[in-house]
């Protein structure tokens, strides 16, 4: 794996910095993609220090969809043939309320969780069906597996992303290409900091940790912690008509 | 709008506990937006280390810097390291012992941040060698409470500098700093532990030979009387030579030991004078005369850190942790200290002992020369009443307290206690004139004006 590099894009997010230390730790070179220039070059510093790999901190905004293409030429010339995969962490959440009265909070939302991604994944899915080798791996949300009126935005564009994922792993299986979607249950990031009442929140350390283990054994679907599989389970099972009426 | 939480935060000693509204930026931008927009004064907070209510502020902000914790930079050619205030001393050993550098001080536990190890200029059990903490900072960045980034290094902009080590957070936010790291070769000290039978032995044997150590450090029973007060064990040590260490075993390496937590908080009563007086009797025991004992750096350095939450252990009610210094010409004030504690039975778990070097340039840096004593008062209904006791014991015999370690103190015996207190009053002018940067630890000692919320406390 020494010539093996990845990608993380959405890496300034504290999900993605655990995991791009654990896959600094076990020797792969890495890009780390974000919007956020400044941030992304201090993250990349920090990676390289603690981890000894090497670390290249590029520009990406999941908005601009026509720059796809230029930074996937980037990131395919910096590692040839060691591209091995590509990690998905970047998403938006934005307040429910005020996307409701402002649709470019929620065109947004749908924006970046679902369009933005299947525009970057559609071209590394391209080259690693060619190659007949890689992997993918996408943060989704457990916030998808049910649309609630306190995030549908959000969850609808993550459901969005849900299915892509499992089409698109269908699609790569013949070509021995992984697609492992993740779906975070409630991780302490600045997500969820100061929401009261939540629990079973879980360390951003864990969560990177585990979408690290999925990406590279190639599994399907992960809930992290693991229990929210559990839980999503039975919120997925409670009839509508019920459903309904519930403030969830 | 950053988002915040309304907590009850405290010290690690859990109490005092105070309302505050707490900040946890991600971005080194959103740490700069909060010092805009936030409500009331500010404080930074690191892991929560100190034991009263030095990061705390009722009323007010506290900006809990642990998520911006990023190593910027290092050169292992002179073991200069550049990171942000939040990186955990733990953190920096877990990196860089196995690469072969150490901290040049280390305090009892590796569980704060680099931010709080520079405001509160921390000691190890090096002081009497190798001073203070911001002996070793080339170089920090300050955000001044106007929002401007300020470079300072004993050098450039010195006052703010000097301010900064030792200023409990006042006079901004520490954002990084350059660290200088200790080449090692072993990751273990060769250690003589001797007995010693009564607190006048364990002065003779430290003033005797600390020099011969790099690390001194003693336990103390607080609990035996008369001809046997002040009983210790002294623990000095030295690096380990490449040689010393145990066949087999890489000297960069040891095995880690797995982690303990206490799960809960324990009863009042599990920690009495009776099971105190049988633990402190037990260490005595344990701890034989011994020389060139080899130890690994987490077992000597830090040894509660193994046992997670271990301030459960005086249960919910908290306890309070108290440290002074008192000089080398007034140990009768320590004999009186120890005298005092034994009477009142406000029974200590572990006390200890160390002899500390020359005082260094931080305005308000505690260390000074002397012997210092460290301590544990389980909460009690007296118990501000024995630590005024002490207090005004340290105050009597030209000693001072840690205001790290402090949540109770009065602000004439803190003026007492630390006579370059205006200068850094002038420094904290020209830097905050509005006194944007205050905690409760700050406004109680009067380092800060008190605020209208603050009475009745």
């Amino acid at each position: 794996m020494a010539n093996e590099g990845i990608v993380i894009l959405g890496a300034t997010s504290a999900i993605a910095r655990a995991a791009a230390i654990e896959l600094g730790l076990r020797g792969y070179g890495l890009i780390l993609a974000s919007r956020d220039i400044e941030e992304n070059q201090a993250l990349a510093s920090d990676v390289a220090v603690r981890t000894g790999a090497n670390v290249a901190a590029l520009p990406f905004e999941a908005e601009d969809m026509p720059g796809h293409a230029a930074f996937f030429a980037r990131c395919r010339d910096h590692f040839g043939d060691g591209l091995a995969g590509v990690i998905l962490c970047f998403g938006y959440l934005d307040d429910q309320k005020t996307a409701q009265q402002d649709f470019k909070i929620a065109r947004r939302t749908i924006d970046v969780n679902y369009t933005g991604a299947v525009s970057i994944l559609e071209l590394f899915a391209a080259h690693f069906e060619e190659r007949k080798k890689g992997f993918i791996c996408a943060v989704s949300s457990v916030a998808g597996d049910r649309g609630r009126q306190s995030n549908y935005f959000y969850g609808s564009a993550k459901a969005g992303l849900t299915a892509y994922l499992q089409g698109l792993r269908n699609r790569l299986f013949k070509s021995g290409v992984t697609v492992t979607t993740v779906k975070p249950g409630f991780v302490d990031t600045k997500m969820t900091f100061g929401k009261p009442n939540l629990m079973l929140v879980a360390p951003a350390e864990k969560a990177g940790k585990d979408i690290v283990k999925a990406a590279l054994k190639g599994k399907d679907v992960v809930y992290t912690p693991w229990f929210w599989r559990y839980i999503m389970l039975i919120i997925q099972h409670v009839p509508e008509t019920i459903f309904k009426r519930l403030k969830l | 709008m950053e988002p915040f939480a309304i907590q009850k935060l405290s010290g690690w000693g859990r109490w005092p506990v105070e309302e505050c509204r707490v900040y946890r930026p991600e971005k080194r931008r959103a740490a700069c937006d909060i010092l805009r927009t936030c409500e009331g004064p500010l404080i930074a907070r690191g892991l929560g280390r100190s034991y009263g209510d030095a990061a705390v502020n009722g009323g007010g902000s506290v900006l809990d810097y642990t998520r911006l914790n990023r190593m910027l930079a290092f050169d292992s050619d002179t073991g200069v390291l550049e990171c942000e205030a939040g990186v955990s001393l733990a953190e920096i050993l877990d990196v860089f012992v196995p690469r072969g550098f150490f901290l040049p001080v280390l305090p009892g536990t590796k569980f704060v941040t680099v931010g709080g190890a520079i405001a509160n200029d921390i000691h190890g059990k090096n002081h009497h060698v190798d001073g203070t903490f911001s002996r070793y900072v080339d170089q920090l960045t300050l955000l001044t409470p106007a929002g401007e980034t300020l470079t300072c290094s004993p050098a450039e902009n010195s006052g703010v500098f000097w301010a900064t080590a030792g200023g409990i957070g006042l006079t901004g936010l520490i954002l990084s700093a350059r660290l200088r790291l200790r080449p090692i070769q072993t990751a273990y000290v060769k250690a003589d532990y001797v007995r010693a039978s009564n607190i006048d032995e364990a002065l003779a044997v430290m003033n005797r030979s600390d020099e011969r150590y790099t690390y001194s450090v003693g336990w103390v029973d607080c609990l035996s009387k008369g001809a046997r007060l002040g009983r210790s064990v002294l623990m000095r040590a030295n690096l380990a030579a490449p040689g010393d260490v145990p066949h087999g075993a890489d000297p960069l390496r040891p095995r880690k030991k797995r982690a303990k937590t206490v799960p809960l908080d324990f009863p009042a009563f599990v920690l009495n004078p009776l099971s105190i007086k049988a633990f402190n009797s037990l260490l005595y025991a344990v701890y034989p005369s011994v020389e060139g004992k080899i130890v690994d750096f987490d077992t000597y350095f830090c040894p509660l850190d193994s046992i997670g939450h271990w301030n459960r252990m005086y249960g919910k009610n908290g306890f309070a942790q108290f440290q002074a210094t008192f000089p080398y010409s007034e140990r009768g004030g320590l004999v009186a200290l120890l005298e005092l504690i034994g009477k009142s039975s406000c029974a200590s778990f572990l006390a200890v002992l160390k002899r500390m070097g020359a005082q260094g340039p931080g305005m308000l840096s505690y260390p000074s020369e002397g012997y210092t004593i460290t301590l544990d008062i389980p909460m009690r209904r007296n118990l501000v009443e024995i630590l005024r006791k002490m207090e005004l014991l340290v105050l009597e015999h030209g000693g001072r307290m840690y205001a790290a370690k402090d949540a109770t103190a009065l602000p004439e015996s803190f003026a007492a206690m630390y006579p370059r207190l205006d200068e850094f009053r002038e420094v904290k002018a020209r830097l905050d004139p509005d006194n944007r940067f205050s905690s409760t630890q700050s406004r109680r000692l009067g380092i800060t004006p008190a605020r209208e919320d603050d009475h009745g406390k």
